[in-house]
């Protein structure tokens, strides 16, 4: 029995590149989004997929299997059959901060993923309510260090983008005890931000441009290389004087190890397409997002990408007091 | 006052092309045929859903996804009356006396109720938003943690009075509801507490895991021992809609959980969760006897279920005027006004005025679609409790079990449901209940996290609660429940009526 089944499986997995080869894709496929449907990674699946599903002939169905910060849908997604019809919109936080973030992670995003390529990039900002006394990220930083046993940060908990990238951040600062308050996710963290109950927090800039504008908090920097169009009055880190701390919050598309080739190039054919499509184009732009260079459309940039964050946050988060 | 009419004919002008009102009403239905799927709750509704908005314009598509909210949050109701399932928190009250109504023969009553109730409590929230949805922002702004915590005790304190039975046993219920809500992921040190290295706990336990286990699974368990019970359900279905007698009755407790509900509602992370169980306590200490409460009382299904349609719309408060989502619902719902290029912001009632005015006049188009949908609907509903049980139990479990998959997409998920289905029927047989470990689970997350991040803001001082006024109001309003709850004289009330 075992032999027959065993001679069977051989059989089906002779036969089903082969099949891919030709056909690839003959039915909708499965997208996973590792979080709850309507936060920051969902839109931009939506967004995208949407467009691939008309270059690749076949529905991409987004499914979101949200848990443990994005790593139960990673999992699901990376250890399923590699035959192109399991794809993950997984980013900064699934791909390259969470080996250092969880011990018992059961996938290796360096080693034991197909990389299809970056979605967008999602600019960084340091936030602070309104009242709170540095003006710019200058005095914020001497104002922190000095009073470091004040001051209150804000973020969407562990293992979220806000946590990962103001650890990198206090690491830097060299204040990794800073008094930091655990809020479910970004809403509630803001909303506490915005009546002055906390003093600052990091957060992408989806989540937060509206309130800058409107202002209710206050915008110190944006960790990114260049101002972003969506609020241009904000310096980046570089001009303000924290050169040091840049980060963004990118979102991302990977697979199983093992994707057949065919199947890889239609996919990254397919983001290209979406990503150059008019109102593809403009939705993103719009929520703030930084469309991917040409390099970093294509497997191997997005996973120079994956391991140049790993590589920059692992050390910080590792040595994170998690309180 | 001009200027608030001057709005609403704006809004009223926008909701009101007939584009707007077919999406309002197709969102209305959609969303009720879904939520009425047990399980399947506002968010698992509006998740699927999400996509056939996709081709809209902004504003009717917000109108849709705004129908399908109240729809499928109308259909956890009829679920609680029908077969005894909480589509979602809010729903759990509405079990206590809705399905014991329905036992009676009274399902249609209590359907009709609960319609009607919505419907009324719907037109006031509609105008306390338009009136005074700006200045009220300033309240949910006054809620810090210490201030939450504060509430979450005192809503605490109303399970003991939800009680049908003794109060030690609703205690240990509390208590082992707040226990059940620790199991997970610490949210400040992200380590795993109470999982035993089972992955799929890592996130705890899901709160319509737990519901639809020990009253969904666990209900089906216990008719099954004795199938003769609902015979007479099935022959004798009573009035479809309430009687004049019926509708005199709800009035009042309609309106004060409209107040209460409506108030509760616009405070961030949740605050809705607490109207129908805070409606539900007064009213049971207003009754003149309040004995008949748990076992078919029509005040407990009209008050709690204002309130729960009243709070749902007031969650619109915060995510309309601050930008900021008040709950799991409206975080889906900033997703959803994202994904159609409208970021929520504070400044949306300024640059959107169309699509502000335009949802909040769509909210009374949506309760009365819901009327019309529902009031007919009632027939067919009670029609259903008429099948037999043979083809009933394993029809309620086939959703049941459908409705969990969708929620998150986990397998797990089911069979975790089925385990809390047999403790369930544990409960049941050893006289406890349910609904006060439901709150203490609901509860207890948001104790815990709002309690530690109240002590890390004031560097472990307990002093925080005392000090902040409106924490110590709402301290102080607890105690009186429970000074009100376990005096002897009343506790001795208490056990004549309520031996078993």
């Amino acid at each position: 029995m075992k032999k027959l089944a065993l001679s069977l499986a051989a059989a089906l997995a002779l036969a089903l590149p082969a099949q891919a080869q030709s056909k690839y894709p003959e039915r909708p496929i499965t997208m996973i989004v590792p979080f709850a449907a309507g936060g920051p990674t969902d839109i931009i699946a939506r967004i995208v997929s949407e467009n691939m599903s008309k270059t690749l002939g076949q529905q991409i169905v987004v499914e979101n299997v949200a848990g443990a910060g994005g790593t139960t849908g990673i999992t699901r997604a990376v250890t399923a059959a590699p035959d192109g019809y399991t794809i993950a919109m997984g980013h900064l936080g699934t791909f390259s901060a969470a080996p250092a973030t969880y011990p018992g992670l059961k996938y290796d995003p360096i080693n034991g993923m197909t990389t299809i390529g970056l979605a967008g990039g999602t600019p960084i900002l340091i936030v602070a309510k309104k009242a709170f006394a540095p003006k710019d990220l200058k005095e914020f930083v001497t104002y922190v260090k000095a009073n470091a046993d004040k001051v209150n940060e804000a973020h969407a908990g562990v293992g979220s983008v806000s946590w990962t990238t103001c650890t990198l951040l206090k690491g830097q600062l060299g204040v990794p005890k800073l008094n930091s308050v655990a809020y479910r996710g970004t809403g509630p963290a803001l909303n506490d931000l915005v009546s002055g109950q906390v003093d600052f927090m990091c957060d992408q800039i989806v989540s937060v441009a509206e309130q800058i504008k409107a202002g209710t908090i206050k915008a110190y920097a944006v960790a990114s290389a260049a101002r972003s169009p969506a609020l241009p009055d904000v310096p980046t880190t570089k001009e303000a004087g924290l050169p040091e701390y840049q980060i963004e919050a990118w979102n991302g598309i990977a697979a199983p190890k093992g994707l057949p080739k065919e199947a890889v190039d239609k996919l990254v054919d397919a983001l290209d397409k979406a990503l150059n499509d008019e109102t593809v184009k403009k939705r993103l732009l719009d929520l703030g997002t930084v469309l991917p260079t040409k390099e970093e459309r294509t497997p191997a940039g997005f996973a120079a990408l994956i391991k140049r964050d790993a590589d920059k946050l692992s050390p910080v988060l590792s040595a994170a007091p998690k309180q | 006052m001009t200027e608030m009419f001057a709005n609403l004919s704006l809004g009223f002008g926008v909701a009101l092309t007939l584009k707007n009102i077919a999406l309002c009403f197709t969102g209305c239905l959609v969303g009720t045929l879904i939520g009425v799927l047990p399980g399947v709750g506002p968010i698992a509704t509006i998740a699927m859903l999400l996509p056939i908005t996709f081709g809209l314009d902004p504003v009717g598509a917000l109108i849709m996804l705004a129908g399908i909210y109240y729809g499928a949050q109308y259909g956890g109701s009829t679920t609680a009356i029908l077969v005894n399932i909480p589509g979602e928190a809010t729903a759990v009250v509405t079990t206590l006396d809705g399905h014991q109504m329905a036992k009676q023969g009274r399902a249609g009553v209590a359907l009709g109720t609960a319609a009607i109730g919505s419907f009324v409590a719907g037109c006031f929230a509609t105008l306390i938003i338009a009136a005074l949805g700006a200045p009220l922002t300033k309240l949910a702004l006054l809620f810090g943690p210490a201030e939450y915590f504060s509430l979450m005790v005192m809503g605490l304190c109303f399970a003991v009075v939800l009680a049908r039975g003794s109060i030690l046993k609703a205690f240990c219920m509390i208590m082992l509801g707040l226990l059940l809500s620790t199991v997970g992921t610490d949210l400040e040190t992200g380590q795993e507490r109470m999982t035993f290295g089972f992955p799929p706990l890592s996130d705890g336990i899901d709160f319509a895991v737990l519901a639809m286990g020990v009253f969904g699974f666990a209900e089906v368990l216990r008719n099954l021992e004795n199938p003769e019970t609902r015979d007479v359900v099935r022959t004798k279905i009573g009035r479809l809609l309430p009687s004049w007698e019926d509708i005199k009755q709800s009035i009042a407790p309609c309106l004060r959980g409209t107040f209460i509900g409506g108030t509760l509602g616009i405070l961030p992370g949740n605050g809705a969760v607490l109207g129908p169980f805070a409606s539900y306590t007064i009213e049971k200490k207003l009754a003149k006897d309040p004995s008949r409460f748990g076992r078919g009382a029509i005040e407990g299904v009209a008050g709690p279920e204002s309130a729960n349609n009243a709070g749902a719309q007031t969650a619109f408060i915060p995510l309309l005027t601050l930008g900021i989502p008040p709950n799991a619902v409206m975080a889906l719902m900033v997703g959803a006004m994202t994904i159609h290029g409208i970021i929520p912001g504070p400044q949306v009632m300024t640059k959107n005025p169309d699509l502000f005015w335009g949802m909040i006049a769509s909210m009374w188009i949506g309760n009365l679609m819901l009327l019309i949908i529902n009031l007919p609907l009632v027939g067919v509903w009670v029609k259903l409790l008429q099948v037999p049980y043979r083809l009933m139990f394993p029809a309620i479990l086939i959703f049941c079990s459908i409705g969990i998959y969708s929620v998150n997409n986990q397998p797990v998920d089911v069979a975790f449901t089925a385990l809390f289905g047999l403790f369930g029927y544990l409960l049941i047989k050893l006289g406890f209940e349910p609904a006060p470990m439901l709150l203490g689970f609901v509860l207890g997350k948001l104790m815990e996290e709002k309690l530690r991040q109240a002590l890390i803001i004031s560097r472990g001082s307990f002093m925080t609660f005392i000090e902040r006024p409106i924490s110590a109001g709402l301290l102080l309003v607890a105690v009186a429940i429970l000074v009100i709850a376990l005096l002897p004289s009343m506790s001795k009330k208490r056990e004549e009526v309520f031996t078993e």
